[in-house]
């Protein structure tokens, strides 16, 4: 590999002090330019999506982050529940994912007969290819009245002591079934890049492991957790990100009611994205539409946060692992 | 690694069946996680399976959503005008995004210094990162808000989604070529702009190719970014893109929302019709992807 990256920094300038092709400078410009265009694109997406929150920025400041209503008809209007559901929703989505995602990958990588790892690995990868509409759709008519019949009330009965599990909804709609829709949505992320991380363990330290008698579980808490657990935490953050900007399949099962903050997960709720995707198109004044804009500021802020955070921890496992090992 | 990791290692004193029934409860906890994606992938493909194909017939791509739906025999509804949109906005799409990506990919590649290279990589990342309904409200404070919506709209918040899909694919194809080849063909005299055009990219078409391919399937069920870009539209079939343009996961969405059964199985046979579209493009493409893969690492050595 380190001979390799010798030559390719020797070849990389081997121009210098040669006649300049017009052909190069020509391609070099289009292909600079196409990279210019898209950071350029990246900090229009930014202004733009401020810019058109601008008005309910001035009006309502960072008290909009926190207050509870959206009333366009009064001008009151808040992201706070919306923030609320969005939480609820996406960390539900992800405690119940990344156990499940993390038992698929220690199942793909040391568990599964070598003739159903492939087709396995392949139907795993694509769960993460079905449309969220579909998935939506399947929400409303199919999972949320199976979900209203059997899971919860069966929840109710046995756990309905915790404030989580209230009454049932009668429509199968609700934040639960969100919860459920968004952990099929990023099953797929946090297994995939669960099994990669698994796969990247070194063979010598999982038999060393053996070696010294433990059992494979204690194997995998003992070695490849430790090994994995940087990338384990990358790949839920990115899972989290998928889960918060989702809109569309959420939109459609949640019930869009805004319940002020409520703890019950039958409840209907709302989510920042599902709230664009349901009202941006109906929205009746200029600053309830400013305000839909400001909920876009939130969901990119965030994203930007996740990818960064995600990056930074991946970068760092790298450097980490390359020092150790 | 830490002391607490080393001592799950060191517990001589564990009685061995309790430690092996510990091993063999998650064993099964692992078998049953793959069991249940499993299942959950065939439980939503049948039920797409069985209401889209109850309710799969001609009239779905040959006849538009018809304008009268209150009549009392309501003439038979399809949504040819949604398949047709939907081709016409993906296509636009890939006209825009796939020369865009390579040549970013081109510049990422072989010419950016490694500084704007690892200021480019993670920008294409975060750009990925963007949730599809951002761009979407994005596209329409861009273009919307002056000239009113349209299938070209709608095709750029589309080419906006695919920009980083087929940048990356087309940067790991054109890492995967290797050195000596561009070597041979500068040290022959050959300009770099065309040892670029000419011999480099030739080498990575099938994974470029692949790499569009998965990503138009991934595009062609997004229907955040069309919301507020191309959905406010006539039931006719169009094919100006100039003017708004109806899509298929629009109509799903649509439909879904309905309380008419009717409108619901017509739902379930676009989504069917989608879905078989998505899987089979991406699996093709999937397994293209590793066969070329291979193909180049094999010319490589």
């Amino acid at each position: 590999m380190s001979t390799l990256d010798a030559t390719g920094q020797t070849t990389r300038r081997p121009f210098e002090g040669r006649r300049v092709h017009p052909g190069d400078v020509i391609l070099q410009v289009l292909a600079g330019g196409a990279a210019l265009g898209t950071v350029i694109l990246l900090g229009l997406l930014v202004y733009k999506v401020v810019q058109g929150a601008r008005l309910s920025l001035s009006t309502f400041g960072l008290g909009f982050i926190g207050s509870v209503g959206w009333d366009p008809l009064h001008n009151a209007m808040g992201a706070g529940s919306l923030l609320f559901g969005t939480a609820v929703t996406a960390i539900g989505a992800l405690v119940l994912a990344t156990p499940l995602a993390l038992g698929i990958a220690l199942f793909l990588t040391e568990l599964a007969p070598g003739a159903i790892r492939g087709p396995v690995t392949a139907l795993v990868e694509t769960l993460a290819a079905i449309p969220s509409v579909v998935i939506g759709l399947w929400g409303i008519i199919v999972l949320g009245p199976l979900l209203r019949d059997h899971v919860m009330p069966a929840l109710h009965s046995t756990l309905g002591f915790i404030p989580l599990f209230g009454t049932p909804s009668p429509t199968g709609t609700g934040i639960f079934t969100a919860i459920v829709v968004l952990t099929i949505m990023i099953l797929p992320i946090i297994s995939s890049i669960s099994r990669e991380l698994f796969l990247g363990v070194p063979g010598e330290l999982k038999e060393a492991a053996l070696g010294l008698g433990t059992t494979r579980w204690e194997m995998v808490r003992g070695v490849m957790f430790p090994y994995a657990r940087g990338g384990i935490a990358a790949a839920m953050i990115l899972g989290l990100g998928r889960a918060v900007g989702e809109a569309i399949a959420v939109a459609q099962v949640i019930g869009a009611f805004d319940n002020g903050i409520s703890w019950n997960l039958f409840n209907n709720g709302d989510t920042l994205a599902a709230k664009l995707a349901n009202e941006f198109a109906s929205s009746t004044t200029n600053l309830e539409t400013a305000s839909l804009f400001y909920v876009a500021v939130i969901l990119l802020v965030f994203s930007l946060a996740v990818n960064i955070l995600a990056q930074v921890i991946v970068r760092r496992v790298d450097r980490a692992q390359g020092r150790t090992v | 690694m830490s002391a607490a990791d080393a001592s799950v290692l060191q517990r001589p004193n564990d009685r061995l069946w309790r430690r092996r029934a510990v091993n063999r409860g998650m064993e099964i906890l692992a078998w049953t996680a793959a069991a249940l994606a499993v299942a959950l992938l065939g439980l939503l493909v049948w039920s797409v399976a069985k209401r889209g194909a109850s309710a799969l017939n001609l009239d779905l791509i040959t006849k538009s959503q018809a304008t009268n739906e209150f009549a009392l025999h309501p003439p038979p509804q399809g949504l040819a005008n949604a398949f047709i949109g939907t081709f016409i906005i993906v296509g636009i799409a890939t006209a825009m995004a796939l020369p865009f990506g390579i040549l970013v990919a081109i510049y990422v590649n072989e010419f950016a210094p490694k500084a704007i290279k690892n200021f480019l990589s993670p920008s294409l990342d975060i750009l990925n990162g963007i949730p599809a309904i951002v761009i979407g409200i994005f596209v329409f404070g861009l273009i919307v808000v002056g000239h009113g919506q349209s299938g070209i709209a709608g095709a750029f918040a589309l080419a906006i989604l695919m920009l980083p899909l087929v940048a990356r694919a087309t940067i790991e194809v054109l890492a995967l070529v290797p050195d000596s080849l561009r070597e041979a063909s500068l040290g022959l005299g050959v300009p770099r702009w065309r040892t670029t055009i000419g011999i480099v990219l030739p080498q990575t078409i099938g994974g470029i190719l692949t790499g569009t391919v998965l990503a138009v399937a991934r595009v062609a069920g997004e229907t955040a970014p069309l919301l507020f870009t191309t959905s406010i539209v006539g039931t006719a079939i169009n094919t100006n893109p100039t003017q708004a343009l109806q899509s298929v996961p629009v109509a799903i969405f649509e439909l879904s929302e309905s309380p008419t059964p009717a409108d619901h199985s017509r739902a379930w046979a676009a989504a069917l019709v989608l879905l078989l579209f998505i899987l089979v493009t991406s699996l093709t493409a999937r397994w293209f992807a590793t066969r070329s893969r291979q193909k180049i690492r094999r010319a490589s050595r």
